[in-house]
């Protein structure tokens, strides 16, 4: 469904809504899958990123994202030199992810201390966003509400018992999506959340002895 | 949201109430959300909108290829053209302004999106300020213009790359037409008709930015899209029809959109971008992503 405030918005820093805003959403998505601003972080521009990037600003935009700068921050027209400052360590190239990637998509792989996380996602115009792999998984991340990644070792019962979780902190799931490479391997959820999770639920998820690693992406969207 | 213009129009003419409000309460309906909350972020999308035509008038703005800037504020203090000391002068200025702060990365509002952003700050804050419209009346045209940029998400696109020029300024000229249209006490049957009435204007445009940039021709289209909106404003206040239906005006931009060469559709590969000065610009102006 179409929102007024969709049509009307995002508030952003320029030129573009898909070169731009979209490219810092990305940013702001592979943060969150390392829960901070990474250490260092290699950025692959594929397709119209690589082509018309700089002059749209994408490589300070996705920069920025990965700062936590959000699309309306007007520090991101700085946010290559910010970077520079605060010591992330980045390196962009441009790169051909596939045959049929969205003609805007990079994959950023980041790494904070001990975390690391390797990330595709492309930019749909209007400065929507859509995060299509995750360390691998195939995943659908729109980052319009709040999401949880997970992965799990693929036991039964542990979809019921992350609903368990969420449904005891009053958190209302929106999506689920469960994927695995194979059968008995791990399984990556992303389950997107009305509500903004607190790190309580994150924690408790984390816990479970069956679950590999989990983290919380704030929403990206105004 | 509506998918139809004409049901939205019908609506608002059967329960005796404006477009905007219509649109905000059913928003409110649509997203469980206070329809004082929505005013709220419109307003402050307004205030955006003016600080960015503030902003553009300096005229010390320019885009990191060099390729546009300044020209905002020649409208300002260049010399007199047959529209000096009227409304549509300042307009204009107040669309290359907003698109200049936009190419030059400072903050607009996308509405519909980047590169249409000077379309709808410029047409409703400069008629607002031509006739000493208070901010209510402009959050209420905020809101009628973004049913009908939902209507057009919903039946056409809003967007470059599948529809072309007319997708991105030719949408935010219909919109600001329609949304100015009964700022200045039109009916919904005259919204709808400035509405068709500006797109109509704009069927056909293509999207050929120089390199694939939101700068050339996209500021100066921001500045046409805006004429054909006062153009689409003027005839419906003064009684005229369009005989084609809006939703029908709509759905052949879409229709059209979707045939348009991919060497229209913002790749660069047609248009302005492809003349042999385009192209040579680009070579010379547009730099490339630097390793670090």
């Amino acid at each position: 469904m179409v929102s007024l405030l969709d049509i009307i918005g995002p508030v952003m820093v320029g030129p573009s809504s898909s070169h731009t805003a979209g490219a810092c959403r990305l940013g702001l998505l592979a943060r969150g899958l390392i829960g901070g601003t990474p250490d260092r972080a290699r950025i692959e521009l594929h397709g119209s990123f690589a082509r018309t990037g700089e002059g749209h600003g994408t490589d300070k935009a996705i920069a920025g994202g990965l700062m936590g700068f959000r699309p309306d921050d007007e520090r991101l027209r700085d946010a290559l030199e910010i970077a520079e400052r605060e010591q992330l360590d980045y390196v962009f190239e441009k790169t051909t992810l596939s045959d049929d990637a969205h003609p805007n998509s990079v994959r950023l792989t980041v790494e904070r201390g001990d975390r690391h996380a390797t990330m595709i996602g492309a930019s749909l115009g209007a400065g929507r966003v859509r995060v299509s792999e995750i360390n691998g998984y195939s995943v659908e991340v729109s980052g319009n509400l709040h999401t949880v990644v997970l992965i799990a070792e693929d036991v039964t019962g542990s979809v019921a018992a992350i609903a368990t979780i969420l449904a005891e902190h009053g958190l209302n799931i929106a999506t689920l999506r469960l994927s695995r490479k194979e059968r008995g391997g791990d399984a990556f959820m992303a389950i997107e959340i009305d509500e903004q999770p607190g790190e309580a639920v994150r924690d408790e998820i984390r816990s479970l002895p069956w679950v590999r690693w989990a983290f919380r992406l704030d929403k990206v969207s105004a | 949201m509506y998918r139809s213009l004409a049901d939205a129009i019908r609506d608002a003419e059967e329960q005796r109430i404006t477009l905007a409000t219509l649109a905000l309460a059913t928003e409110a309906k649509d997203q469980g959300r206070p329809v004082e909350e929505i005013r709220t972020a419109l307003q402050r999308a307004l205030d955006i909108m003016r600080g960015a035509v503030d902003k553009g008038m300096t005229g010390d703005l320019f885009s990191a290829s060099g390729l546009v800037g300044g020209d905002a504020a020649k409208l300002r203090t260049g010399p007199e053209g047959p529209l000096s000391g009227t409304p549509f002068r300042d307009i204009l200025a107040r669309a290359l302004a907003v698109q200049e702060v936009n190419a030059a990365m400072g903050v607009i509002v996308a509405a519909p999106t980047a590169g249409g952003a000077g379309v709808l700050p410029a047409v409703l804050t400069g008629l607002a300020h031509a006739r000493g419209i208070g901010d209510a009346a402009v959050v209420d045209a905020l809101a009628v213009a973004g049913l009908i940029g939902a209507v057009i998400a919903e039946r056409a696109s809003l967007s470059g790359a599948e529809g072309g020029c007319q997708a991105e300024t030719g949408a935010a000229a219909a919109m600001a037409a329609g949304a100015a249209t009964e700022m200045l006490g039109g009916t919904p049957a005259q919204v709808g008709h400035a509405t068709a009435l500006a797109m109509q204007g704009t069927l056909g445009l293509v999207c050929d930015p120089l390199g694939g940039l939101v700068e050339l021709p996209c500021v100066f289209r921001n500045a046409t899209g805006s004429a054909i909106a006062l153009t689409g404003i003027e005839l419906a206040l003064a009684g005229v029809e369009f005989r084609i239906p809006v939703d029908e005006v709509i759905d052949v931009m879409g229709e059209i959109g979707r045939s348009m060469d991919v060497r229209y559709r913002e790749t660069a590969g047609g248009g302005l971008a492809a003349t042999p000065t385009g192209r040579r610009l680009a070579r010379e102006r547009l730099v490339q992503i630097k390793k670090r």
